[in-house]
């Protein structure tokens, strides 16, 4: 098509083929050359076919809609993650902005997905041990005398309820080693007894008081 | 796959499944079949975020994996499946006329969902109608089950692959990835259930209940330790069937409009009757005798049988070729053959203009013909009928055929005759329908972005007033809240609303035209 529209503006008498037959006559004016890109928005000449209406046309828009606001629900709506603020807060702790460690909202059946698919979520198992683990250390370097080995017999009671704990989470963890945890929220949720808008942090304070415009707001 | 398709495609993700699940499944798209580290690599996404996309894409039928040597899994995405998510309200529309709301929400709880197992779309859906029905009253499982039993012996559901049963216990560790088999004969079998219960309305008192501390509600474990009878075989929308249906609607409409209503009748029982022989891609049905079309027919129509085969000669006569007969024994037997691009073009045209339309049918009818005789023959003068070719030419609507007289091709001494591909107008067409819906699309965002903040009031405003009615406000209030919506707000409001309604609707009917051009390209690339 370039090429076409090179040789008309090239000149008529240089064209490979004879002129006549295509049916371009002598004399007969030809289109000006285009030297800049078409309109962006070119003069309809014909009225388009109009869009369908009716009650179907309708049933099948409000459908259309729907579905799209729907979908923007549903978990498989994966949203960007929110990027950290300037400042961290206590509030971020308790709340739960998004699925824990990046680890998909709903449940697939693994078995029909590969495994390298599925996100291990540890990371709460993990800090369990490790807030644990420096408890030990002081019980194996104690060696003192009598009211030092008391308190050693009495730590050693605690620990002895604490590292049972820990024995039977590290059996659990060597156990499902293979398989998957799942992320048990409850446990987590456990560690206040606030519900979770208690943490509030008034990020959205300023939009409840839209109710009395008739006070200047200042 | 051509840019236009790949731009339709990544605006379809991202509208569906937000802008992660975009950058992967154009990533794949553009790419072909690639492992899970080299994606990750290539996008610059993380590895997790990559695994989530894929797990979305994969539940939903866009993605395929295939396990390679050394336990490699590929993924690979199919671009096709993905422009199919602009027909899902179609889809859920036709079932609705077919099996009324019960089917509808079965389809569109398949549909959005990707794949679920049988007991879990029954439990959805008696819980979506138990909500739209008077208090009281609770759908019931049964009723629902029936439906969606229905639908899968009609095939509009169908099972998908499931994992193979391994009677023997491997020795060494599972694959990395289940290979899915699935076997044709069980496709559209329904497991034996007995599903007994109602639906679940969602109770003030749930409400409530969410108001305690979290802390204090029991563990959600009840529902998981029950077995699943059903468990792992999960059911998905069968799309072919879908459009298999919409082609039969498209054709029985185009014979209803060419000739009268009892001959679409006639058309349409065939069909009916070839609905299940005949696969979904095949070109031709099964040859049906004329006996057996008599006996079928819908019981309203008390034709005779000479009636009928009157009809039958004249579809079978007609040169659009919707019926063609094949074969003089007995009755005669009629075979359809699937073509309904031809009006469409035609009707196209008008974009053109209806001379052009007249020129355009000429050079179809006439296969072959010269510059001079679309002047004779169309009765158009000259001037414009030069125009006009060169324009339909330009925009490879036509092409020219060469025949040389002599043998050194001397350009004075051949012929140049004008001639209609059907399958290269096609393909033009389509992709031009691609870019067109790829625009429509990103208009309607553009609209609706520059009226964000428009649209977060009137909808901050709606949730007010809602939760005031609900708390019984006054008269006065509402009125009060009402007002903060001003009056040009509120135009531009509606203005908003009418042009993204107009875009949505030119979508639906852009994807029309889509459906039959797609169509007709397969059959004929079949044919040959």
């Amino acid at each position: 098509m370039a090429s076409r529209g090179g040789g008309r503006g090239r000149g008529r008498g240089q064209l490979t083929f004879n002129v006549e037959a295509v049916g371009i006559g002598k004399g007969d004016a030809l289109p000006p050359p285009t030297l800049q890109p078409s309109p962006l928005f070119p003069p309809l000449e014909f009225r388009p076919v109009p869009l369908p209406s009716g009650e179907e046309g309708e049933y099948v828009l409000a459908l259309k809609q729907e579905l799209r606001g729907a979908m923007r629900q549903l978990p498989y709506f994966i949203r960007p993650a929110v990027p950290k603020r300037d400042v961290e807060r206590y509030s971020d702790k308790y709340q739960m902005s998004g699925p824990i460690d990046n680890a998909i909202d709903w449940n697939p059946d693994w078995r029909r997905l590969p495994r390298e698919l599925k996100i291990r979520v540890r990371k709460l198992q993990k800090e369990r041990i490790t807030i644990l683990l420096p408890k030990r250390p002081p019980k194996t370097t104690e060696d003192k005398e009598e009211t030092i080995q008391k308190l050693e017999t009495l730590e050693k009671k605690e620990e002895e309820v604490t590292s049972e704990e820990d024995e039977e989470k590290e059996g659990e963890e060597e156990k499902e080693e293979e398989e998957e945890e799942e992320y048990d929220e409850e446990e987590h949720e456990e560690e206040t007894d606030y519900i979770m808008s208690y943490f509030d942090n008034g990020e959205d304070f300023g939009g409840d008081s839209d109710d009395n415009m008739d006070e200047a707001i200042y | 796959m051509t840019q236009a398709e790949i731009k339709l495609c990544s605006l379809l993700l991202q509208e569906h499944f937000g802008e992660i699940v975009e950058k992967i499944g154009v990533h794949l798209i553009r790419t072909g079949s690639q492992s899970l580290r080299v994606i990750a690599h290539d996008t610059g996404t993380s590895l997790d975020q990559v695994k989530k996309a894929l797990c979305v894409l994969v539940q939903h039928n866009l993605v395929s994996y295939q396990v390679h040597k050394r336990g490699v899994v590929e993924y690979e995405a199919q671009c096709s499946r993905v422009l199919r998510m602009l027909r899902y309200p179609r889809y859920i529309y036709t079932t609705k006329t077919l099996y009324s709301d019960t089917g509808e929400l079965i389809v569109e709880e398949l549909l959005l969902n990707g794949k679920l197992t049988m007991s879990a779309v029954v439990k959805k859906v008696a819980d979506r109608l138990t909500e739209t029905m008077e208090d009281g009253k609770t759908m019931d499982y049964a009723e629902v089950s029936n439906t969606f039993v229905r639908l899968a012996d009609t095939h509009f559901v169908q099972r998908c692959p499931s994992v193979p049963t391994t009677e023997n216990s491997d020795p060494g560790p599972p694959p990395p990835a289940p290979t899915l088999v699935i076997n044709e004969k069980d496709m559209y079998l329904v497991p034996k259930l007995s599903l007994i219960g109602k639906g679940k309305r969602r109770r003030s008192s749930d409400e409530d209940a969410a108001g305690e501390p979290k802390a204090k509600r029991p563990k959600y474990t009840t529902d998981n330790k029950e077995p699943i009878p059903d468990d792992g075989i999960y059911w998905q929308a069968n799309l072919d069937r879908f459009h298999q249906h919409f082609r039969d609607q498209a054709i029985v409409s185009a014979v209803a409009n060419r000739m009268d209503q009892t001959s679409s009748e006639i058309v349409r029982t065939m069909l009916r009757m070839s609905e299940i022989t005949t696969s979904s891609s095949a070109p031709f049905t099964q040859p049906l005798s004329s006996n057996e079309i008599f006996r079928s027919l819908p019981v309203g129509y008390n034709i005779s049988k000479q009636v009928l085969d009157q009809y039958l000669t004249l579809l079978a006569d007609d040169p659009l070729e919707f019926v063609g007969k094949s074969g003089d024994s007995g009755g005669g037997m009629y075979v359809i053959s699937i073509l309904t691009t031809c009006h469409l073009l035609s009707s196209f045209l008008s974009r053109f203009g209806s001379r052009c339309a007249r020129i355009f049918r000429l050079v179809l009818q006439k296969k072959h013909i010269e510059q001079k005789q679309v002047e004779d023959f169309a009765m158009i003068p000259a001037k414009e009928a030069k125009d006009m070719l060169y324009k339909m030419l330009s925009e490879n609507f036509m092409s020219l055929q060469e025949i040389p007289k002599t043998p050194d091709h001397a350009p004075s001494r051949t012929f140049y005759l004008y001639t209609v591909t059907i399958l290269s107008a096609a393909r033009m067409l389509l992709h031009r329908c691609y870019k067109s819906i790829a625009n429509l699309i990103e208009r309607r965002q553009f609209e609706t972005k520059e009226n964000k903040r428009l649209l977060e009031k009137s909808q901050r405003v709606e949730a007010i007033i809602a939760s005031m009615q609900a708390t019984g406000a006054e008269e006065a209030q509402l009125q009060e809240i009402e007002e903060m919506i001003t009056a040009p707000e509120r135009q531009q409001l509606e203005t908003l609303k009418r042009n993204v309604n107009k875009l949505d609707a030119s979508e639906i009917q852009v994807d029309e035209t889509i459906f039959l051009l797609e169509s007709y390209i397969e059959c004929t690339m079949k044919r040959q």
